[in-house]
């Protein structure tokens, strides 16, 4: 019942996603006399995919040709000889040049670039820019997502544990939900890859990352229109966490089987020549297994979001009364796929970041029936 | 390749780290340890509550055996005593009856021994009331006889005829 209710509000959600941002493209439309819609459309789309320094609702154009935004200025942080702070506003959304303590700041790309007064940009022969860049800790839009999904998820497992408390053991409200999801992440994730009498102590960082995940990937599929999962340095920073989580709770066995991975089976003059090969690649898959995990959430969530908005694009070039209906249920149909990919990277993520705690905390004799596990871990 | 990088931002990839180390830590502290713990009691709980249902079960199960085991043995013993009670009752009527014969019949035989001793006496006085009568009546006919000399000696003559017949 519960589950249904969520469907529900995810749905009425992403429709709500998609009618948003047909107001602020239809505005656009109307303005985009000078531009190409294609293009326009690719830029908005592109635009969205980044990180940003103002928590924008939505945006549209007035007829007079200003441009107005709906959403709240967030602070930014930068490290430029001594750190400076100031809000987000500053920028106007890219449109002015942001002074303070005497220099000049500007917005380009969703990038800081420090500029002489008049807010020159100079591009090297690719067309990138060469202005310096100050280190950014600013509280972008995606910060303010980390913190917020942090609250939900504090609040909502406390009140789960709260209600164990209080109720005998029995979860109540939103907990009944949540309650067989955790289970599951222990009783089909942790234990079977892990072994009954380990898994306990990787399972808060499991637990953390798949809710973590999951529900930045269905915020994602908000009208709010953030893309936190979707951005690289998140992953990384999540990929990070299990790799070193992998390698500090790695067992003896575990790096004897990394530098003498046949053990053993045979004389040294024998592995010889093997290993030329054999330990370059072992280690190798080291760093292979957390980046193929940080480039798959990465790729998949960029995609959905990509496909979403060019499906919903796609209905203002048509503009005709077969193809954007078409397009509209085809973007429908897609928000639906990625409410379930939204569940199942999160799933995948936390499902191999355990196999590899698996593997790492194993305590084997060294043998070689575990031929086949580290193909099955390059899924 | 070159996109990625762009896109990295070292800012934000310090922002994620630290938020998610503390969402970790208090989620850790707050939400996981107790969930967890509170599940596996629960676990434990059942696992332990079926058990002991297994055990009462066994139990009741002895229970019941040993009731009717008992029951069976009262049973027995209810038969064995009702058969001993029958022959009691069946002893006691025999004999009661065999000493109310003997008792009957030496009743019967002293009563008879009364009865003939008693018809003996009376006999006996009857022999004794004819006789004195008879020497009354001797007694009183003789006198009368002997009134007159002429019967008396047609006494004596009828007496001595009758002797003479004898």
């Amino acid at each position: 019942m519960r589950n249904l209710f969520t469907v529900k509000v995810l749905l009425i959600c992403s429709l709500f996603f998609t009618s948003a941002t047909y107001a602020s493209a239809k505005e656009e439309g109307v303005e985009g006399s000078k531009k190409d819609i294609k293009t326009e459309i690719k830029e908005y789309i592109s635009h969205h995919l980044q990180d940003s320094h103002d928590f924008s609702i939505f945006s549209y154009t007035e007829d007079n040709g200003e441009h107005v935004y709906i959403g709240i200025p967030l602070p930014v942080i930068i490290w430029d000889n001594g750190l400076h702070v100031f809000s987000s506003s500053k920028f106007h959304h890219g449109e002015t040049l942001a002074e303070v303590d005497g220099n000049y700041y500007k917005l380009y790309h969703s990038k800081i670039y420090k500029t002489d007064a008049s807010g020159t940009i100079n591009y090297d022969e690719e067309q990138h820019p060469t202005n310096v860049k100050p280190i950014d800790f600013s509280m972008t839009k995606n910060v303010v997502m980390i913190i917020i999904t942090g609250l939900l998820m504090f609040w909502l497992f406390t009140s789960l544990a709260r209600s164990y408390a209080k109720n005998g053991g029995v979860p109540t409200g939103a907990g009944r939900f949540f309650e067989p999801i955790v289970l599951y992440i222990r009783d089909d994730i942790a234990r079977p890859t892990i072994g009954e009498k380990r898994y306990r102590k990787y399972m808060p960082f499991l637990l953390t990352i798949f809710f973590f995940i999951w529900f930045l990937n269905m915020f994602g599929l908000t009208p709010l229109g953030v893309n936190v999962t979707g951005n690289i340095a998140i992953t990384f920073a999540l990929a990070l966490l299990t790799f070193l989580i992998t390698n500090f709770t790695g067992t003896k066995d575990y790096w004897k089987h990394l530098v003498d991975p046949l053990g053993n089976a045979m004389p040294w003059y024998g592995k010889l020549p093997i290993y030329i090969i054999l330990v370059p690649i072992e280690l190798l898959g080291l760093i292979i297994k957390p980046f193929a995990l940080l480039i798959r959430l990465y790729a998949n969530m960029q995609a959905g979001h990509i496909v979403l908005m060019s499906l919903i694009g796609l209905m203002f070039i048509f503009k005709s009364w077969i193809g954007s209906p078409l397009s509209f249920f085809l973007a429908f149909a897609i928000t639906l796929i990625e409410i379930l990919v939204a569940l199942l990277q999160a799933y995948i993520f936390t499902m191999l970041s355990s196999l590899y705690f698996g593997f790492a905390s194993e305590e084997h004799d060294h043998g070689h029936e575990h031929e086949e596990e580290p193909e099955l871990a390059h899924l | 390749m070159e996109k990625l990088l762009n896109d990295f931002s070292f800012g934000l990839f310090v922002w994620q780290t630290l938020l998610f180390g503390l969402l970790l830590l208090l989620l850790y502290k707050y939400a996981w340890k107790p969930i967890l713990n509170a599940v596996n009691d629960r676990e434990e709980g059942i696992k332990n509550a079926l058990a002991a249902a297994e055990d009462a079960k066994k139990e009741m199960q002895n229970v019941t055996a040993d009731s009717e085991k008992l029951l069976q043995e009262a049973r027995g013993e209810r038969e064995a005593m009702l058969k001993e009670a029958r022959e009691i009752k069946d002893q006691m009527v025999t004999d009661a009856k065999d000493q109310a014969k003997a008792e009957g019949d030496k009743m019967i035989k002293q009563a008879k021994a009364t009865i003939e001793s008693e018809k003996k006496a009376a006999v006996a006085e009857i022999k004794n009331q004819v006789a004195d009568l008879s020497v009354q009546i001797a007694e009183k006919v003789i006198r009368e006889q002997l009134t007159n000399k002429e019967k008396q000696l047609k006494l004596v003559d009828d007496m001595l005829g009758d002797i003479k017949l004898n």
